[in-house]
């Protein structure tokens, strides 16, 4: 039966063409695809992978920049904290200077008081003696007329007048 | 889906209608004439032919001449468009049979006044087909490649390239390096390319227009020749191994010694792998091309038998034709398929390996 029969024909046709076309594909087509789908999948893994490490990256990164703000705000804190306490202190000192100032400006004063004080009474009893000592005088002018009332008189408001300079 | 069903069904009856229109006329012109011989149409189409018989338009066939190269026994090579050889007119010495051993085939008188065929290597409509399949074949890999030098890794390959691609590896990765084993490599390209040579001749054979619709695949010539192919991969490449399990095989020493009965046997084998596979390949779509030019003629068998028939078996026909069609879609797919799959176990086979020691030993 010539179902079963191959013609010439259509063999040499066939060996012709299925030659070329193998030929053809299995030198630029096949191995060209195959190897540019091996080397996308090799690019494709290699990407995926650069992915994953940058993103593990990124996240150690986050968590780091997540400490450093989290240590920054406690540094805030305590900046602000040492700022007020400082503050504080500086007030405190401040009044406290301010305090010992104005006690040392009153102690000045108070002694440039006593001093006047005393220089006044000073004067005072300086001019009291010397109104004393000139009433005195009249007084003493008037009744010592001899020499020895007189020098007695004399002696007596000397040692006096020592005396007082030794009381002062 | 149901509202998608409905449409496919109505779309069906329209075709069908369709074809009642226009097939009763031309039908009732041909039954004046003779009965409608299924069995001549369906090898008609079977066979291969010289030229490209479209269709009939006012009782003249529309056909495409193609170049007929023969070379005759003292005359030398001729080439000339079959069309010279139209309804047995003779040209140059040569006629196509009408009768005897070569019918259908181109002949030439010898010296006895007796029909011999000449050297024969004309486009016949098989051959044709089998040519412009071949150019579209390396067409489409060539773009497909090209494409990929163009956007190395900077574009995936979408649409056409896409689907090509998924073939590809479909074939790489499920059947070329599952069957063929460790020298996968070597193997690709040539399971690659029978892969898709059947394929788009297979496919080529479903379109039933002009380029297409030649009954390629389905013919002995075409599979014997992909499976000589085969054959050498598996044979001229085979390992030690795999002749020693040929000529030398693990049996009782009886069987293969004074009368070598396994030896025999396995030898048949080599042979009987790629006859399977030329028949298989052959068988399968010829009968898909033979059922449906069965199905088709259906409509002009039943024009005797009244109108009330011939009208219900016209839409039976066509419904059935369409199943077919989709049927012989996924056959093609199939039968490419199946074909490099075999080819690649026959060379894993072929690439055997020793077996471990202590089976020796034993």
């Amino acid at each position: 039966m010539s179902l079963l029969q191959p013609e010439a024909g259509l063999l040499f046709w066939m060996v012709l063409s299925f030659g070329v076309v193998f030929f053809i594909l299995a030198k630029y087509a096949f191995p060209v695809i195959l190897k540019m789908v091996e080397e996308r999948k090799a690019y494709i893994d290699n990407s995926l992978k650069l992915a994953d490490e940058t993103n593990a990256q990124l996240e150690l990164l986050k968590a780091e920049g997540e400490k450093i703000i989290t240590k920054a705000r406690e540094e805030q804190v305590t900046i602000l904290n040492d700022a007020l306490s400082l503050k504080e202190q500086i007030i405190n000192e401040a009044r406290n200077e301010a305090k010992a100032e104005a006690a040392k400006q009153l102690d000045t004063v108070r002694k440039q008081i006593r001093k006047e004080q005393a220089d006044a009474i000073l004067e005072v009893r300086s001019q009291v003696a010397v109104l004393a000592v000139d009433i005195a005088e009249k007084v003493i002018r008037m009744q010592l007329n001899d020499k020895e009332k007189h020098m007695s008189m004399i002696n007596r408001l000397m040692d006096e007048g020592d005396k007082k300079t030794m009381i002062q | 889906m149901t509202s998608k069903r409905c449409m496919l069904f109505v779309q069906s009856l329209l075709v069908a209608c369709l074809s009642l229109l226009i097939v009763v006329p031309a039908t009732a012109q041909e039954e004046s004439n003779k009965e409608v011989n299924v069995k001549e149409i369906v090898f008609d189409h079977i066979f291969d032919s010289y030229e490209w018989h479209v269709t009939e338009w006012g009782g003249h066939p529309v056909a495409v001449p193609l170049p007929v190269i023969v070379k005759g026994e003292k005359s030398g090579w001729h080439l000339f468009l079959s069309s010279k050889l139209h309804k047995g007119h003779e040209y140059q010495g040569f006629y196509i049979a009408s009768e005897g051993d070569y019918k259908g085939k181109i002949v030439e008188k010898n010296d006895q006044n007796v029909a011999v065929r000449p050297l024969d290597i004309s486009i016949t409509k098989n051959t044709f087909s089998l040519l412009l399949a071949s150019f579209v074949l390396v067409l489409i890999m060539l773009s497909v490649t090209q494409f990929y030098k163009k956007n190395t890794f900077k574009k995936a390959p979408g649409g056409f390239v896409g689907m090509v691609e998924v073939i590809i590896l479909t074939i790489y990765e499920d059947v070329v390096i599952k069957c063929v084993g460790k020298d996968y490599k070597r193997y690709a390209p040539y399971l690659l390319t029978v892969f898709f040579f059947v394929l788009l001749n297979n496919l080529m054979g479903l379109i039933p227009f002009f380029p297409g619709g030649a009954n390629v695949t389905g013919n002995i010539a075409i599979t014997l020749v992909l499976s000589i192919c085969t054959f050498i991969a598996i044979n001229v490449f085979g390992t030690k191994e795999y002749w020693k399990e040929i000529l030398w095989p693990e049996v009782p020493v009886w069987m293969k010694v004074p009368i070598p009965m396994m030896p025999v046997l396995e030898l048949v084998g080599i042979f009987t792998k790629p006859f399977a596979l030329t028949i298989r390949l052959m068988a399968n779509i010829m009968a898909g091309h033979a059922a449906v030019l069965g199905l088709t003629s259906l409509v002009f068998v039943t024009v005797r038998m009244g109108p009330a028939i011939n009208a219900s078996m016209t839409i039976g026909s066509v419904l059935f034709c369409i199943f077919m069609s989709f049927i012989e879609l996924l056959v093609a797919f199939i039968q490419a398929y199946v074909f490099t799959m075999l080819s690649a176990v026959f060379i894993g086979l072929s690439r055997v390996e020793p077996h471990h020691k202590e089976n020796t030993i034993e």
